[in-house]
């Protein structure tokens, strides 16, 4: 990748800013009802039937994870659909290869974008969720900085799918098949402790959301947190390499 | 003599098993309208593609500017600009958005993109339309539009494929004209297209291909005389005329109804098929490049 990837990611980042300035008012709305329907779903309805989890209650328990789904979504759907619409059916990568800029340059530029996004829809959560008591201010503006790393993870990963789906249906398959399992059994909703030990190796090992989940609890909640560094960790490091393999892959798809 | 635009030798491009270019070599001059001819499939878009380096070539050496197309691809894609065959305008944005949004890809700073959204709105005729979203344009006005944008950054090559194909003779006219006049500054234009009529009017040198390779190179009219003799005579397949023909030892084509005998002076041959033959119908005309290129490439559907 040496010398492929410069300072002009910037313009292809700054040509998604511009489109989703234009389009603000609609692209605002979805990450602000999701959380408010889980919170409400959740929180409030199931909470009611639900004792405090180590010493925590449940709305506060979830609230976290609404913050970690959120920034999955925004950045996953991004990469997935809004990419592929922009590569497959208005060719705005084909322009933008037939100037200096890389075809490097348009997937990292494509992958922070999508980081952005959920940058933004974290700090849109944040004070929604403030609003409702379950999260506390200033103490979880930590959690955008959770939304860049995570924000990079999954924008590197809906790439990967990018680059393999033959058509725009096609790509329901991870969502049914990796993202919807993995919200469910994340420890989002209950926690992860309570699935045999198995799923737990199988969410730890495989599950980025799992240690988003687990990360944003520990940087937001009083409780000890000794899976947060590991976390950390992990989501780095997992990182690095997606961000690497859908730079490849794309390239594959692309070049020809 | 000024150095070579574009040096192409022995130029490949492969897509699996498929040859896609074989072996093409080719020169195009500064300031020349070149043109490449040929029917779907011939390697017209792949070898676009590889000099705009956006397809790495498979073989055969390619340079534009001098500057070799692997080693040198972001030097070489700052010098050109690249209209291609689908519409790729960005959808989202307005006539002036696209322009200085592209304009930033080259580093152009946003006064100066700014500057030459406005001109070149203007010389495209697209003043009215400067705030409107593209899902709004006509088909000329899009490729108006991609041409402007491929100028934002003043490139020294302006590489199209098929810009004329779809639109009414106005706007193939005035597109021609803006290409004409942008070669009138300095620039060079490498352009694809199916009008046959276009290309002889137009280009200063095109090369037909085929199946991957080059058949001929030159001047529109220098193909024509070397490859047809002046003239086409037209007349009617009856085996009066075809014995005649055959008496006489002069080659023929045969088009449906019809027998082509292409000739350089045509007058002669008139004269004695008319007394031999009298056939009821009898035309004659200039050869053209349509005449050369169905010769060379075969009237035989391609796709």
């Amino acid at each position: 990748m040496k010398g492929r990837v410069s300072w002009r990611v910037r313009h292809v980042w700054e040509r998604n800013f511009r489109v989703f300035v234009r389009t603000w008012k609609v692209s605002f709305l979805p990450p602000i009802f999701d959380s408010l329907f889980f919170l409400v779903a959740l929180g409030y309805g199931l909470g009611q039937f639900v004792q405090a989890i180590d010493g925590v209650e449940y709305a506060r328990f979830v609230a976290p994870a609404i913050v970690a789904i959120g920034i999955m979504n925004a950045s996953y759907y991004e990469t997935t659909y809004g990419s592929f619409v922009r590569m497959y059916y208005q060719k705005t990568f084909d322009a933008l290869i037939a100037t200096p800029v890389t075809i490097e340059e348009v997937i990292v530029g494509e992958i922070l974008w999508g980081a952005t996004k959920a940058v933004v829809y974290t700090a849109l959560i944040l004070p929604l969720l403030a609003l409702f008591g379950v999260i506390s201010l200033p103490g979880s503006l930590i959690l955008l900085g959770l939304a860049l790393l995570g924000g990079l993870l999954f924008g590197a990963i809906g790439l990967c799918f990018t680059a393999w789906t033959p058509s725009i249906d096609t790509l329901s398959y991870p969502q049914f098949l990796f993202i919807t399992p993995m919200m469910v059994i994340s420890g989002t909703f209950f926690p992860i402790e309570s699935l045999p030990m198995p799923i737990q190796y199988v969410a730890f090992a495989l599950m980025p959301l799992a240690h988003l989940v687990s990360l944003s609890r520990a940087l937001t909640l009083p409780a000890p947190a000794q899976m947060g560094l590991f976390s950390l960790l992990w989501l780095v490091v997992v990182t690095v390499v997606v961000v690497l393999i859908a730079v490849r892959q794309m390239r594959r798809r692309l070049v020809v | 003599m000024p150095a070579p635009v574009i040096v192409a030798e022995g130029l490949l491009k492969r897509f699996g098993d498929l040859v896609a270019v074989d072996g093409c070599s080719f020169v195009v001059n500064e300031g020349e309208v070149f043109g490449f001819l040929g029917p779907n499939g011939a390697g017209k878009t792949s070898t676009m593609r590889m000099i705009s380096c956006v397809s790495p070539k498979s073989g055969g050496r390619l340079e534009v500017f001098g500057l070799d197309v692997e080693r040198h691809p972001r030097e070489i894609k700052a010098l050109i600009g690249v209209v291609s065959q689908e519409n790729n305008l960005d959808p989202d944005l307005s006539v002036f958005e696209n322009l200085v949004v592209f304009a930033r890809f080259f580093e152009i700073d946003r006064t100066e993109a700014a500057r030459r959204a406005e001109e070149l709105i203007d010389f495209f005729g697209l003043r009215e339309k400067r705030d409107t979203a593209i899902e709004f344009l006509s088909g000329g006005m899009k490729r108006r539009l991609t041409i402007a944008r491929a100028l934002i950054n003043r490139p020294r090559l302006v590489i199209l494929d098929e810009p004329t194909t779809g639109l009414d003779p106005q706007a193939r006219s005035l597109i021609w004209e803006r290409l004409r006049e942008l070669r009138g500054r300095g620039s060079t234009v490498l352009l694809s297209t199916h009008y046959l009529e276009e290309a002889e009017r137009f280009c200063d040198r095109l090369v037909i291909m085929d199946r991957g390779k080059v058949l001929v190179d030159g001047r529109p009219d220098e193909i024509v005389s070397s490859y047809m003799g002046r003239s086409v005579v037209e007349t009617v397949d009856t085996p009066d005329v075809i014995a005649f023909l055959e008496r006489e030892e002069i080659g023929f084509e045969r088009f449906g109804d019809l027998v082509h005998i292409t000739i350089d002076s045509a007058e002669p041959l008139v004269h004695r098929l008319v007394e031999d033959c009298n056939p009821e119908r009898l035309f004659v005309r200039s050869a053209t490049l349509e005449d050369v290129f169905l010769r060379l490439t075969g009237r035989g559907l391609k796709d």
